[in-house]
């Protein structure tokens, strides 16, 4: 009998104390964070999107090299001595067009092991983490800021050179023979 | 108010389906408020927000949900028993609603003055066990068996503690009829048969902690009687994926859904008449300090449906406080511990009725 009882009282009891927790809930402020309006502040290492300022890139491919999983492509074209290229912001002066500059973030895993070897700095984390495409195709970003025309340019003004270098070798390598001994004699 | 549009109209048809309108209304913006209110209650109690994106605090989310609803396909699988299958929805609203009928929302706001009201709204509530046995059996589902069976063990085993609370206040108070019992309870809400009855006396004293244990079984065993958390093993989601209306789709499922909110209110009702006074304001009437007689009929209502929302909204609170009881541990409640206070609450009230 005074287990039936105290079985009773327990129940009400309990049921009680329960009631009383929910409704102080009823009160508390929802900790819901309304994700698209209010976001989180990111943590300060936090590894998003890549970003690369083209205009520091000095075409040397370590990031390519560098990455695990073989998502960037850097292609680049060797300038004609007369072309001015102008310096990195580090005072690197810049030797190569970057033609094509490419990251596939469908690739990439967001190791961050890129961004460690260039020497420029010029690829980095951004804060950018909602990408996300229909296509897979959009998510091939292109970093470079030749348009193909002019890549195909410089591609063309390299081959030129090259040819033109080539041909005064060749001329050069044809000629000097007859005149290899009036230089000699003219020293 | 049937007797007004009787008056009114000459027909007998006109005015009672005028009448039927009513409830009918009220029972549809308990659905449509209550989904709402249930998600907005259960949301605020884990310190969530709610729905919140259609519409403003969104409102509409409700709606959006029935136009959805209304545009499902009516699927029904080829294994069913046709007849009872679709005849089963309908019965479970139309036992739902009819207790209805009964229940008077103001003094002239009243479908059927019946002298049997409360007798009459036990019977046609437990009308519904039926439809939910026809829903379980006919859908040719394990799960739809199983909750059915197990809505029918409750609901028939919750019906005696209610019965015998009932009883002892039909005893103590000399009638069934829901509106004489109400009226019984005017003026003030020390009048209400919670706080003993309107007859100031010793008796009145003595009275209250009988009629607090009688409102506590009560509340639980309706509770238990349109399937309500903690009490909703029929509809276990975690053990029987919906229960008895696990076949059921688009309307017809919306029916189920729309009589499990008609019954919270209608035994939310029932408590409140029963209890605390029903349709009376607990402060006296605007209407009578003001001289405006026209207005307390208005105010009897906005009091009636206050109440009603109340323990709908305790019925929503201890759904999200409380987890699911085991099958035994329901039939313990109801058989050793309910029936016994039951009787026990039964036999003293009668014996201070006496006096």
């Amino acid at each position: 009998m005074k287990e039936y009882l105290k079985n009773t009282w327990l129940g009400i009891y309990t049921v009680l104390v329960g009631m009383k927790i929910t409704f102080k809930h009823l009160f508390t402020p929802p900790v819901t964070i309304q994700y698209p309006e209010v976001k989180l502040k990111l943590p300060e290492r936090e590894r998003n999107r890549l970003y690369v300022n083209i205009d520091d890139c000095i075409g040397c491919d370590q990031c390519a090299r560098a990455c695990p999983v073989n998502c960037i492509t850097v292609d680049t074209v060797k300038s004609v001595p007369g072309e001015d290229l102008g310096v990195t912001s580090n005072g690197k002066k810049k030797a190569l067009w970057v033609t094509n500059f490419t990251i596939d973030f469908a690739k990439c895993c967001y190791c961050q092991l890129c961004v460690f070897p260039c020497p420029t700095e010029c690829i980095y984390m951004t804060d950018v983490f909602e990408f996300s495409t229909y296509e897979r195709k959009d998510l091939l970003y292109q970093f470079s800021n030749l348009t193909p025309e002019e890549a195909e340019q410089k591609k063309l003004n390299y081959a030129k050179f090259q040819a033109e270098k080539e041909a005064q070798k060749a001329a050069a390598a044809a000629a000097p023979k007859p005149e290899a001994p009036s230089q000699n004699n003219t020293n | 108010m049937y007797q007004y549009f009787y008056e009114l109209t000459g027909s007998v048809i006109i005015s009672t389906l005028i009448t039927a309108i009513f409830p009918l209304v009220n029972v549809l913006l308990v659905a449509l408020i209550g989904v709402y209110l249930e998600r907005k209650v259960s949301a605020w109690m884990q310190d969530r927000v709610g729905p919140n994106r259609t519409g403003p605090f969104g409102l509409f989310q409700t709606i959006a949900d029935f136009l959805k609803m209304l545009q499902k396909e009516d699927a029904v699988s080829s294994e069913v028993d046709k007849k009872l299958y679709n005849i089963a929805p309908v019965l479970v609203f139309a036992g739902s609603f009819a207790v209805y009928a009964v229940i008077p929302f103001s003094s002239k706001l009243i479908g059927s003055e019946i002298e049997v009201g409360l007798f009459y709204a036990l019977a046609v509530s437990s009308f519904v066990v039926a439809g939910i046995l026809m829903a379980g059996w006919s859908s040719n589902n394990k799960y739809s068996l199983l909750g059915a069976m197990r809505s029918a063990a409750q609901i028939v085993s919750y019906e005696i503690p209610t019965a015998l609370v009932v009883l002892g206040m039909v005893m103590l108070l000399g009638t069934l009829s829901l509106t004489k019992i109400s009226d019984m309870q005017t003026a003030y809400f020390w009048n209400w048969n919670i706080f003993g009855g309107p007859e100031l006396s010793v008796t009145k004293f003595i009275l209250i902690p009988f009629m607090l244990v009688g409102f506590v079984i009560m509340f639980i065993s309706t509770l238990a009687e349109v399937n309500r958390t903690p009490f909703d093993i029929p509809e276990a989601e975690s053990e029987l994926v919906a229960g008895y209306f696990t076949e059921y789709c688009g309307m017809k499922w919306a029916m189920f859904m729309l009589s499990e909110y008609g019954n919270m209110f209608a035994v939310s009702a029932i408590v409140s008449i029963l209890f605390f006074g029903g349709y009376q304001s607990p402060f006296g009437y605007l209407g009578n300090t003001l001289g405006l007689h026209w207005l307390i009929p208005y105010e009897q209502a906005f009091w009636f449906i206050f109440k009603g929302w109340f323990f709908i909204f305790v019925q929503m609170w201890l759904r999200w406080t409380l987890p699911r009881l085991r099958v035994d541990q329901l039939m313990t409640v109801c058989w050793k511990y309910l029936i016994p206070y039951a009787f026990v609450n039964l036999i003293v009230i009668g014996i201070i009725s006496l006096f």
